[in-house]
């Protein structure tokens, strides 16, 4: 086991070289005269002057447009970044590292919330589907689900922004709070967040409960199945200890995986809701990064993620091994 | 009795006949009485069976024919050419106009409207719903409904353009590394790995800015981001695959096959190929949905094609301006609608498909 973790480990640092290899590459696809236009037009407030950019691009090494000059600068990058080092925003002036930690914290929260919620009616929902195989309520629930499943993230949340805040009215959106709080309690402030996120956890609840909800069914599915179920069935225990103490267990077992992988939708942020809605998590200022070439702050953003793809993957497979003593990993 | 006999791909004629089925026996050929179904036939019956499949069949029929025969009956342009479909009579304009009538110097007859605008309204050219207009007129005065329909023709051909080529190359890819197995499929597999580590959303928007670099704006970019986008979504095709044909070539069948001393290239495409299509089948359908999403995505995002361009995506992005969003429904509205119906019935069809085609589903 120890040997085949190690051995997964190597093989996400050799497969991470070459993520970043390739993103710095299409990042630098970008001629420099390019991002300093793009800067002009945001910065025009002028915190950034064109000495400065100028300085910043020297720094990274990414004046030197040739192919040696962009080989030079990844594994320029490339030794900061192992030094911890992932360079400073060009779009907000603060180290790429400082710019991602104090931007995860909201978007971390919100998807935690809705992956709690999500949890709480999907696996109900899923068991109940699948103890009622192809019944009424089965095959409501998978159309519903389904349908929810095909509505893209920016269409619902523009159609529940027209219609629950525009024209109902009964919820405030774009940011975090409303611009007039000054000077107020916590608990104020923070009930006006709650009231700003409460359409976006809807949204990435309702978006994101299809996928789980058939996870579940599909795994009680196979445990109701099992020669186990009928055994604890042939002993006499009534359908309702059978379903919450042998089946809810043992469906678990898969869903522990499951939720490895969701390890960078958890952190690495819901870029279009957060566009949608405005809130400045990691996914939005990352869009912004990305949109204009910010180029530290992009490819900080870009390895973050792929090393949460990383990790999440190596997770699931050594989760899966450690929940379900019958699965032995390694070959 | 009747569910195990459709299993084996036999099926009693009719009912009736079924009934009289003992008295008759004797002497009668038995072939006469019973129909054999081709494990197609068997495939299709199964599939109709059930009611989301149709549904979602008769979901993809409709918006074809939506998108590709009804511009067809529409009296407006819609596609963003150079005539523009509203007239100024139906418009909001708070003034008078008069219509002037003059032969040209080309012999036609041209109609002119002399427009007084007594107040400047700022979207003049955006028409309410009407009944020549029935979902208004865009900004630029395009026919909104005529749009939806051109845009169908753009999103839903990306969608097939796409899938055929990811799957092309997934199916040749995977199929190599799992016939070949050793350093070849550690080679495709270290590929397939490094790119499903790359996250899509983010390269298509350093990919947008760097085609915005190079000044290339217009509907090319779209087709250069869905070109780049088969580069990176066949990994899923070609780990399907691979795995299937690990399994396939372990089977006695192919040990038949290599005895007989065929090529390897006939081994590959004439018998673990044809054992592989049934998930390709599924997987390509369900795939269908993701792209479309993905072109709506990129649209809405404002880094697919230019917003003048008649898709899905371009017009689902005009939601993203909160004075459309508030009070214009009618211009975003129908897109969104279109490609969720789109992806809705695509999944349908996918997931009747995948049951259809499993043999140990019991229904």
């Amino acid at each position: 086991m120890t040997k085949y973790i190690i051995k997964r480990i190597l093989l996400s640092v050799v497969i991470l070289f070459f993520v970043s290899l390739i993103l710095y590459l299409l990042i630098r696809c970008m001629p420099v005269s390019f991002i300093e236009n793009k800067f002009n037009e945001i910065n025009s407030a002028g915190n950034l002057t064109e000495e400065d950019f100028k300085r910043l691009l020297a720094i990274y090494g990414l004046e030197d447009n040739s192919f040696g000059g962009i080989i030079r600068g990844y594994f320029g990058w490339l030794g900061n970044f192992l030094k911890g080092d992932m360079g400073v925003s060009f779009q907000k002036q603060n180290p790429v590292s400082q710019v991602i930690g104090e931007t995860m914290g909201i978007s971390f929260g919100i998807a935690f919330v809705a992956l709690i919620i999500e949890l709480i009616i999907a696996i109900p929902l899923g068991i109940k589907c699948a103890t009622n195989q192809y019944g009424k309520f089965d095959y409501a629930t998978t159309v519903l689900c389904m349908t929810l499943m095909a509505f893209p993230s920016f269409f619902l949340g523009n159609l529940f922004i027209k219609i629950f805040a525009v024209d109902l009215g009964w919820f405030d959106i774009g940011g975090l709070n409303s611009g007039s709080l000054q000077g107020v309690s916590f608990f104020v402030r923070f009930g006006d967040m709650v009231w700003h996120l409460i359409l976006p956890i809807t949204v990435m609840v309702l978006l994101d409960i299809g996928p789980m909800m058939r996870y579940t069914r599909t795994n009680t599915l196979e445990v109701l199945n099992a020669d186990y179920i009928r055994t604890a069935r042939a002993k006499g225990l009534s359908e309702s200890k059978v379903v919450y103490k042998h089946v809810f267990r043992n469906t678990l077992i898969p869903l522990i995986t499951l939720l490895s992988s969701t390890l960078p939708m958890l952190f690495g942020g819901a870029m279009i809701t957060e566009t949608v809605f405005a809130i400045p998590g990691i996914g939005q200022t990352a869009y912004n990064a990305l949109k204009v070439g910010d180029i530290p702050l992009a490819m900080g953003y870009n390895m973050f993620i792929a090393i949460l793809t990383v990790v999440g993957v190596l997770l699931a497979d050594i989760m899966y091994a450690v929940v379900d003593p019958r699965v032995k990993l390694g070959k | 009795m009747e569910e195990n006999k459709k299993e084996n791909g036999v099926e009693t004629a009719t009912p009736t006949e079924k009934e009289n089925f003992n008295d008759n026996l004797h002497g009668e050929n038995l072939t006469e009485r019973a129909k054999v179904l081709s494990p197609g036939m068997t495939v299709l019956k199964r599939f109709f069976r059930s009611k989301l499949s149709i549904i979602g069949l008769v979901a993809i029929i409709i918006l074809f024919l939506f998108s590709f025969v009804g511009p067809l009956f529409s009296p407006w342009s819609g596609n963003g050419g150079t005539i523009k479909d509203y007239d100024p009579a139906s418009r909001p304009i708070l003034g008078t106009y008069s219509t002037i009538e003059y032969i040209g110097p080309d012999g036609n007859v041209y109609t002119a409207y002399d427009v007084t605008i007594d107040e400047l309204l700022d979207y003049v050219s955006l028409g309410d719903i009407s009944g020549s207009h029935w979902l208004g007129t865009t900004y630029e005065g395009y026919d909104v409904f005529t749009r939806l329909m051109y845009g169908g023709r753009v999103s839903l051909t990306i969608g097939f353009v796409v899938i055929i080529l990811e799957t092309l190359i997934g199916v040749v890819l995977g199929g190599l590394a799992g016939y070949f197995g050793k350093w070849v499929d550690n080679l495709i597999m270290r590929i397939v790995d490094i790119l499903s580590c790359i996250p899509s959303l983010p390269i298509m928007l350093i990919l947008s800015a760097v085609f915005e670099s190079a000044n290339i704006m217009d509907i090319s970019r779209l087709y250069y981001m869905m070109a780049i986008l088969c580069l990176m979504g066949w990994t899923g095709t070609a780990r399907l695959v691979r795995g299937q044909i690990l399994s396939l070539r372990e089977q006695e069948f192919m040990l038949a096959a290599k005895c007989s001393g065929l090529s390897t290239g006939k081994k590959i495409f004439k018998h673990l190929l044809p054992n592989v299509i049934p998930q390709l089948i599924v997987s390509m359908t369900l795939g269908l949905g993701s792209i479309i999403l993905m072109e709506a995505t990129l649209g809405y995002l404002g880094i697919g094609a230019p917003p003048e361009a008649a898709t899905w995506g371009t017009m689902i992005e005009l939601a993203s301006n909160a004075r459309y969003r508030n009070f214009y429904p009618n211009l975003w509205l129908g897109a969104g609608i279109c490609i969720t119906l789109a992806i809705l019935a695509f999944n349908f069809v996918g997931d009747g498909l995948r049951d259809a085609f499993d043999p140990k589903m019991k229904r």
